[in-house]
């Protein structure tokens, strides 16, 4: 695995859509290198015949039932910076 | 479309389970239709920090449905994935839906669709959650700000994504018309409300790159919105300008497709397997009895009705199109028999007008049995059928629930009342009446003055008669 | 000062011996005189507190008290508590008043704990020494120059120096039992499921829980036992409701095994003196102790910290200053500028870059070498601990491979703050539940013992626990 470039760090702040100032990109990308190169001890590892872990407990067929129930929709939108009447406000799509 | 322009056009189609009581990660009720802004929601799907979702038990059973409707394999297992982007109406900023790669296992895979221009597979079909609404002021790109409205956000969507099979807009709108005919026939989408049903359409020329177009809203919409982003594209290469990965909106109040985002690269969406929701096993035995439980689906209702009440198989095509109009087919059949006048006025004739006047069946508001009433007494030649007709029109345009033949608008047919019409006509127009015992087209001018005078109503062919009688009784 | 222990004075609140409101007024009058120093408290609910307090001695009349009948509680800031501001110690959510309470919350309430307010902890979770707090840095109230560990540094240092009776945490890779060792008090992270995490603010959902910090065993069992147990709104919550607090003190026949792995080459001598100590009093009370390998424990960290950055950097895509939270408002004209704005001023460094290495290992082309890498690995550790439970009651080892750092050693140096979770982060990857129980101390700074158990056996964990309290006493500066 190569190193973290500049420019992987700012396509990486552009999908997590974090604003980075030229320090901390520059901080970053050293930061991110050392410990992706750390990650690497993980490649000693023959894992080609282990099933992933995605969830430690075997537990299964979790459901709700479809039984309606009315919320505190005003303590929520309450809780809203910007709105517009009862519209959460936004900046523009395109 | 002609197969030289290498067109190809996949869809996917997001239909929204509203059998459901509520929404599929929460108890929020799914029916958010007509409520106030923000008034359909709670802590979980408006993502508030700290909450869980949690599945629908009802939401499993609904979309197995429509997989063994689509003719799928159904998984065995599924499990939920997280799918990572950003946007203003996607209150955690992932969907919880399913995937294929990755130990992703969507609930059902390779199923296929019959339609009259050809057989459409389908690709997958996925449970999944629908976000929010955006409004604007004015158009999308107009407008300063977008308004964000999270009642739908959670709601339970099924995912139908096809193979990129279907031939033209034309066949686009098709298959979407029967889909939407199949899933009314299961119970678990009612098409008929706004939004029930939306799509995306995946569009591709000359083996250019792919667009996706987004927000289309509704059948005749497809069409609209495919005809003219295949004119674009058409257009675009004319001029020579290479088309890039894209994903444009759809404008349905300019009709016209707008570029939304043009994607750096392959779409980044970083799927991975959703953490707070555990795997779903769906037994044999499960599938099993839901397909006991399946109800009659079109092309078996179709088949049906040819062969029960001897219609063509055109017409048994056009009334299992919606499942309403098959519906009031039947249900006016089971007190009196005229199956072919039934038909054809409704396949045609009703539909026809519904269709042209951006009606729907839910406009209207008699009762089947009373059409049924009305065709018969035309099979006994106690109505025309053109006044049959016409009437039943009437009553669907002034939403009214039973035919009216009123005094006022009945036609006038004794010779009296004619004849006093006309002599009014005539004592009105001198000059034409002279003219007349000379030249036939000014007969044609008097008829269409007493139409006039008696608003339509004067039996035509009585006053013909009546008219012609006067000029040569006058000369 | 002799601390009253939570369970004595739930214990004489039910008897009327104790006045609920005047046990919650002595703590905030401790709050009051201490926490200007330690700074362990973003939020002191002081007037929900005397309500709460108040009605338990209405209810008291009533004799229809619960089992932590006027304990004041301190809750972990990244559990939301209605009505309470609830931050994670991250300034993209204050302000953020949570409109419902979690779960565990609301059994707490239910068991008339009072909750005196939110401590501080590493912004989101994502630290080990509480100075990654975007407000302030809490400290060791063994020692003011010292970290009191993290993330739930601020529960820990409150229990520790008596401003609150008990406390919750959260431990997604040791947050509740790294700070319980630096601070000398008991902290338990349950079995993964035992506690329901609906509430819990989440970092990495398939690593953390909910779990008790006290001053004494009995005390955390019993807070334990008041919050377990399956809840509807966690789909992965699968515990019993249990009493914990039924102590059967004996080593006899206890079979021990002690890793290797975890007296690695970082460890001070003084930790693994005092953890081979305690381990030797429990052999000489009967226990059979065994050294072994646990060999995949050598990769937990880069496993554990893959998976935890990477469920942390979708959970945490949700800040994004639309429906609550902070929203830059300096107009930006488009919605992206807008996200990417507020997160810029909303998250701090630590998380951008926990984010941003989230984000690259689930990124297309990198998953399969580093997410699901890192699952594969973690299946590996489950099954390594899996064998090793097959022939040990418990496993023992150091909580921490040192004592408490000093402040601002390791903020510069991030891989060796990340190092030092290297004794924690297995029973996360595992699921398994572990007690940190102090027994020792070096240069006046604690020292603790790590318990770890199949899942569910928290009572037979809590047991051993209490044992060993019992032959080292509690721990007293």
């Amino acid at each position: 695995m190569k190193g973290i470039s500049r420019e992987d760090v700012r396509h990486l702040a552009w999908l997590a859509k974090i604003e980075l100032s030229a320090q901390e990109e520059e901080t970053l990308s050293k930061q991110m290198a050392d410990i992706l190169n750390y990650f690497k001890i993980l490649d000693k590892i023959d894992t080609k015949s282990i099933e992933p872990a995605y969830h430690v407990r075997e537990v299964k067929n979790v459901f709700r039932p479809d039984e309606p129930r009315k919320a505190n929709p005003d303590e929520i939108l309450k809780l809203a910076p910007a709105k517009k009447g009862r519209y959460v406000k936004a900046p523009k799509i395109v | 479309m002609k197969d030289d322009l290498g067109l190809k056009i996949g869809l996917e189609v997001h239909c929204q389970l509203t059998v459901l009581k509520t929404k599929l990660f929460c108890s929020c009720p799914s029916n958010y239709r007509g409520e106030d802004p923000n008034t359909n929601i709670c802590e979980v799907c408006t993502g508030m920090p700290g909450t869980l979702p949690v599945l629908n038990e009802k939401a499993v059973e609904a979309a197995v449905k429509i997989a063994l409707a689509l003719d799928c394999k159904i998984s065995e297992s599924m499990n939920f994935f997280r799918k990572n982007y950003f946007y203003p109406d996607l209150p955690k900023n992932f969907q919880i839906t399913q995937y294929d790669k990755a130990g992703g296992s969507p609930i059902a895979k390779e199923g296929l669709v019959e339609t009259i221009a050809g057989i459409i597979r389908i690709r997958r079909i996925q449970l999944e959650e629908d976000p929010g609404k955006l409004s604007y002021e004015g158009t999308i790109v107009s407008s300063p700000i977008s308004l964000v409205d999270y009642n739908r956000a959670g709601v339970a969507l099924v995912e139908i994504v096809t193979e990129p099979d279907l031939k033209s807009p034309k066949h686009a709108r098709e298959f979407l018309q029967k889909l939407r005919s199949i899933l009314e026939h299961i119970g678990v989408c009612d098409g008929s409300l706004e939004g029930a049903m939306r799509c995306d359409a995946n569009v591709s020329l000359f083996g250019g790159k792919r667009v996706e177009v987004k927000n289309i809203s509704s059948f005749k919409e497809v069409e609209r919105a495919l005809n003219f982003e295949i004119t674009r594209q058409k257009t675009m290469a004319n001029v020579a300008k290479a088309e890039g990965m894209e994903t444009r909106h759809w404008d349905d109040v300019r009709r016209v497709t707008v570029t939304l985002r043009v994607k750096e690269a392959e779409e980044d969406y970083r799927y991975f397997p959703e953490p707070d929701l555990v795997p779903i096993t769906i037994s044999k035995e499960y599938v099993a009895d839901i397909r006991k439980r399946m109800p009659e689906l079109p092309d078996g209702r179709k088949a049906r009705f040819v062969k029960q009440y001897v219609i063509s198989e055109e017409i048994a095509g056009v009334l299992v199109g919606e499942k309403l109009l098959a519906d009031i087919f039947e249900e006016s059949l089971r007190t009196r028999m005229a199956s072919n006048l039934l038909g054809s006025w409704l396949a045609i004739d009703i539909l026809g007008y519904l269709n042209r006047s951006e009606k729907t069946l839910a406009d209207m508001k008699f009762k089947p049995k009373d059409l049924a009433e009305l065709a018969r007494k035309v099979e006994k030649k106690e109505l025309t059928e053109n006044t049959a007709k016409s009437v039943v029109i009437k009553a669907i345009e002034q939403g009214k629930s039973t035919f009216e033949f009123a005094k006022e608008g009945a036609a006038i047919t004794d010779e009296k009342s004619i004849m006093d019409a006309v002599k009014e006509v005539f004592e009105a127009n001198p000059k034409a009446v002279e003219d007349a015992k000379s030249d036939p087209k000014a007969i044609n001018f008097l008829m269409g003055q007493l139409m006039k005078a008696t608003k339509g109503r004067a039996d035509h062919e009585l006053a013909r008669k009546t008219i012609e009688q006067a000029i040569t009784a006058g000369s | 000062m002799k601390m009253q222990s939570a369970w004595e004075i739930a214990e004489g609140v039910r008897k009327g011996s104790i006045s609920a409101v005047e046990i919650v007024e002595e703590f905030f009058e401790r709050i009051e005189k201490h926490d200007k120093e330690i700074r362990a408290f973003i939020t002191v609910s002081k007037d929900s507190a005397i309500q709460q307090a108040k009605e338990i001695e209405k209810k008291r009349r009533e004799k229809k008290l619960g089992r932590l009948a006027g304990v004041p509680i301190a809750v972990k800031d990244n559990i939301c508590t209605r009505g309470i501001e609830t931050t994670c110690a991250s300034k993209i959510l204050k302000g953020y008043i949570p409109p419902y309470d979690a779960t565990a919350v609301r059994m707490l309430k239910e068991e008339g704990a009072v909750i005196i307010g939110k401590t501080n902890l590493d912004e989101f979770g994502m630290g080990s020494s509480t100075e990654f707090s975007a407000f302030f840095a809490t400290k060791n109230p063994r020692n003011l120059n010292h970290v009191p560990g993290g993330s739930s540094g601020g529960s820990a240092a409150a229990v520790a120096k008596g401003l609150s009776a008990v406390a919750l945490g959260t431990d997604t890779g040791g947050s509740i039992r790294c700070p319980s060792a630096f601070c000398g008090v008991v902290g338990v992270k349950p079995t993964y499921g035992l506690v329901s995490r609906y509430g819990l603010i989440a970092y990495a959902n398939t690593l953390e829980q909910i779990g008790p910090i006290a001053n004494n065993v009995i005390d955390a069992a019993l807070l334990l036992s008041c919050i377990a147990g399956h809840d509807p709104h966690d789909s992965t919550s699968i515990g019993e409701n249990k009493d914990y607090t039924k102590f059967n003190s004996s080593a006899k026949k206890l079979k021990i095994g002690v890793p290797r792995q975890y007296f690695g080459e970082g460890t001070q001598k003084a930790v693994s003196d005092a953890v081979w100590r305690a381990i030797k009093k429990l052999e000489g009370e009967g226990a059979e102790v065994e050294e072994i390998d646990l060999k995949s424990v050598g990769y937990a960290l880069a496993s554990y910290y893959i998976i935890a950055m990477s469920e942390a950097s979708s959970n945490l895509a949700r800040y994004d200053g639309l429906r609550y939270g902070f929203q830059d408002s300096s107009g930006a004209r488009d919605w992206s500028t807008l996200f990417s704005k507020d997160r810029k001023a909303g998250f701090g460094f630590e998380v951008k870059k926990r984010i941003m290495l989230g984000t690259f290992a689930l990124s297309a082309g990198y998953f399969d070498a580093y997410y699901l890498k890192a699952q594969k690995v973690r299946n590996l550790i489950i099954q390594d601990f899996q064998r090793a439970f097959k022939k040990f009651d418990v496993l023992m080892g150091p909580t921490m491979p040192t004592t408490a750092f000093k402040l601002g050693e390791k903020t510069v140096d991030p891989l060796a703050m990340y190092m030092s979770d290297c004794d924690t982060v297995p029973a996360n990857l595992a699921g398994i539940p572990a007690a940190s129980i102090p027994c020792g101390s070096s240069n006046g700074l604690p020292i603790g013992l790590q318990i770890m158990a199949t899942p569910f056996e928290e009572g037979k964990m809590l047991n051993v626990a209490k044992t060993l309290e019992d032959i080292l006493g509690v721990y007293a500066e």
